[in-house]
């Protein structure tokens, strides 16, 4: 009974939706980079997490140890994430190029626990904040409706990104090589696509797409190596939900997975909150594995 | 009595049957002898109670890692849930041990065979996915048992955790690291010998086809959906028995160990060892749970140092690193894992002045 009449309460219903939506435009944040690795080479990416991690941290110690200014941190993070994607390509993923899959993943996985390891050692398990330098004007204010200028800043980054990454896959050269790598390396091989350059060039891109996040992620909820990580795994249930090739269905996938979670949390019990999303994750892999909006594999032998 | 066959200078096997005997030797079957008289009689006596501790730890994490490795080695269906499945096994063991009261035996058997349902609950997606999103269907699977672990209190008593009665096998109060030993390593060595026949019969060559090319695999007639759930349960099997036996050793069971972590502390332990191998397995439980031990002798004994134990502290996280890194590190050089180099090794001397 007491559930019914909380589900009535119209305040009640408005303030989880929208507390939803902005965990949800989180997540949506977060599997961007992930889409990108995936569309691009079609690996599963484990280390997610830590790459935004690690994209936070480059910002954390520019801006606020070496006290440089915002703007020029801020593009230092870029150049240096950019260069770290092709460090972390060169070294690690470079050697295991026309191997099976199911090594690359695993690569991944060791990547993450070696990532989180380091990160840990050298910056502590604590939680780190930014100093407030979003403009205050960024604010939008609708009635009783009050949207901080993170979100606005992440909202237009958001259609930023969906909007270039659109034509970059659709148009440009680079991008259709890029998705002729993810769909079979060897026939992209032997077609002459410069497999290693476009591998190179994705995970240089996608670590910077990460870090981009991870220095939003920060100014939302501070960062904490640990919280960061957990994020990097609930990135799985919000792509296969929204399909893993598409960045719009991330964006949508995330949405969902969010305002599920506080829903859950609010009208259910708030220690399910934490696993709802892989337990849909599970359903949607028994329906409609593709997703929402994820290319149908059709195999042919 | 027929000749000896000693090492020849390569494999030469002119019949079926040679292809499948597990000693290509007669010398290679000695030294299994001699190996179990080393296990059994040797190392119990002369090893001091905290190696022998150790050692029990590498035994069940060795069955454990079997167990992934028939999934992942000879399947070739990734699983990130072994940690809980692990868990599983030691809770079926621990609640059926104190709520109906079966015997040490019974209550170990029983939490793998219940593992083995839940293992093949979550392999149930394997119908429609991929390897690729197959390993996200176990991912999700490590969370939402790790869930349950901690809030199904009227059956697992959430983080209160667990105690165990005293194990006792044939009327002998089973105590003492010694009296496990024994109980450990007999287990382990029927259920290693089980997964080293497991992969010559029928099911041990469906896997591997499976593994090498499953369209390849059906269009010969396997059914590949019914041999990937039985990969699954027989792999659930021997990680629920570990944890079975491992929530008896303990004494007690809280649901902290069984995390995403402990999953990829079985991964890293098949990669290290090899993949699609059993004695790698065992390598790589030797490799990890020696290593374990040692980074958190290392954690003691800074700590005891005055001014050292910040070091002590940093070397905690240092220790998923090393992980992470030896994971890398085997994937990129040695993919077949401690296993080829234990081969290489041994052919070196077989071949010894000409060696390559």
């Amino acid at each position: 009974m007491e559930f019914f009449l909380q589900l009535w309460n119209l305040e009640f219903f408005l303030q989880l939706l929208i507390q939803g939506l902005s965990v949800g435009f989180l997540y949506a944040l977060a599997a961007l980079g992930f889409v990108m690795i995936f569309k691009s080479s079609s690996v599963l990416n484990f280390a997610h997490g830590e790459l935004l991690a690690i994209g936070a941290f480059i910002f954390l110690a520019f801006s606020v140890w070496l006290k440089l200014p915002i703007y020029l941190s801020f593009l230092l993070t870029l150049v240096g994430s950019f260069a770290m994607g092709f460090v972390i390509e060169r070294l690690f993923l470079r050697p295991l190029i026309g191997e099976a899959l199911i090594e690359v993943i695993m690569l991944t996985v060791g990547l993450a626990a070696m990532f989180k390891g380091l990160l840990l050692v050298i910056f502590g398990g604590n939680l780190f904040n930014y100093p407030d330098f979003l403009p205050a004007g960024l604010t939008i204010k609708w009635g009783a409706i009050n949207i901080p200028p993170v979100y606005v800043a992440s909202f237009i980054i958001g259609i930023i990104f969906l909007s270039i990454f659109g034509f970059f896959f659709k148009y440009s050269s680079q991008g259709i090589y890029m998705r002729s790598v993810a769909d079979n390396q060897p026939a992209a091989l032997s077609l002459g696509v410069h497999v290693r350059r476009v591998f190179a060039m994705s995970w240089a891109i996608a670590a910077l797409v990460c870090a981009i996040s991870g220095v939003i992620l920060g100014i939302m909820n501070g960062i904490n190596v640990h919280d960061i990580s957990v994020l990097g795994l609930k990135v799985f249930p919000v792509v296969i939900l929204g399909g893993l090739e598409s960045i719009g269905g991330a964006i949508i996938g995330g949405l969902i997975i969010g305002i599920l979670e506080t829903f859950t949390g609010g009208y259910v019990s708030t220690s399910l909150k934490e696993v709802i999303p892989y337990i849909v994750l599970v359903f949607i892999l028994l329906v409609k594995p593709y997703g929402l909006f994820g290319l149908v594999e059709i195999e042919r032998v | 009595m027929r000749k000896l066959k000693l090492h020849p200078c390569g494999k030469f096997n002119e019949q079926y049957e040679e292809e499948l005997t597990i000693f290509s030797t007669d010398f290679g079957r000695l030294w299994m002898w001699v190996g179990l008289f080393l296990l059994f009689v040797v190392i119990p006596f002369i090893c001091k109670p905290y190696l022998l501790y150790v050692i029990n730890h590498i035994g069940m994490a060795a069955i454990a890692a079997i167990g992934l490795n028939i999934l992942i080695g000879y399947t070739g269906q990734i699983s990130l849930g072994h940690g809980a499945f692990f868990g599983v096994g030691a809770y079926a063991a621990a609640i059926l041990a104190t709520r109906v009261g079966f015997p040490f035996w019974l209550s170990v058997i029983s939490a793998g065979v219940i593992t083995a349902f839940v293992g093949v609950v979550f392999g149930i997606p394997s119908v429609r996915l991929k390897h690729l999103y197959l390993t996200i269907a176990t991912l999700a699977g490590q969370f939402i048992l790790q869930y349950l672990f901690v809030s199904w209190e009227s059956l697992t008593k959430g983080p209160e955790g667990i105690m165990l009665p005293r194990a006792s096998l044939f009327g002998l109060d089973v105590k003492g690291d010694r009296a496990f030993y024994y109980v450990i390593f007999v287990c382990f060595v029927i259920l290693a010998w089980v997964a080293v026949n497991l992969i010559r019969t029928r099911f041990g060559r469906a896997f591997i086809a499976i593994r090498d090319n499953d369209r390849a695999a059906e269009g010969m007639g396997i059914p590949i959906f019914k041999y990937k759930l039985i990969s699954f349960a027989i792999s659930s099997f021997y990680a629920g028995f570990a944890g079975g036996l491992a929530a008896y050793y303990i004494g007690s069971i809280t649901p902290e160990p069984y995390t995403l972590g402990l999953s990829v502390e079985y991964i890293a332990m098949i990669i290290i060892g090899g993949l699609g191998s059993i004695p790698g397995a065992v390598f790589g439980a030797i490799f990890i749970t020696a290593l374990n031990e040692i980074l958190s002798q290392a954690t003691q004994f800074f700590m005891n140092i005055e001014g050292l134990a910040k070091i002590a502290l940093t070397i905690a996280p240092l220790r998923e690193f090393v992980f992470g890194l030896a994971i890398v590190f085997f994937i990129i050089f040695e993919p077949k894992g401690l296993a080829e180099v234990w081969r290489i090794i041994r052919s070196g001397f077989r071949l010894w002045p000409f060696s390559y």
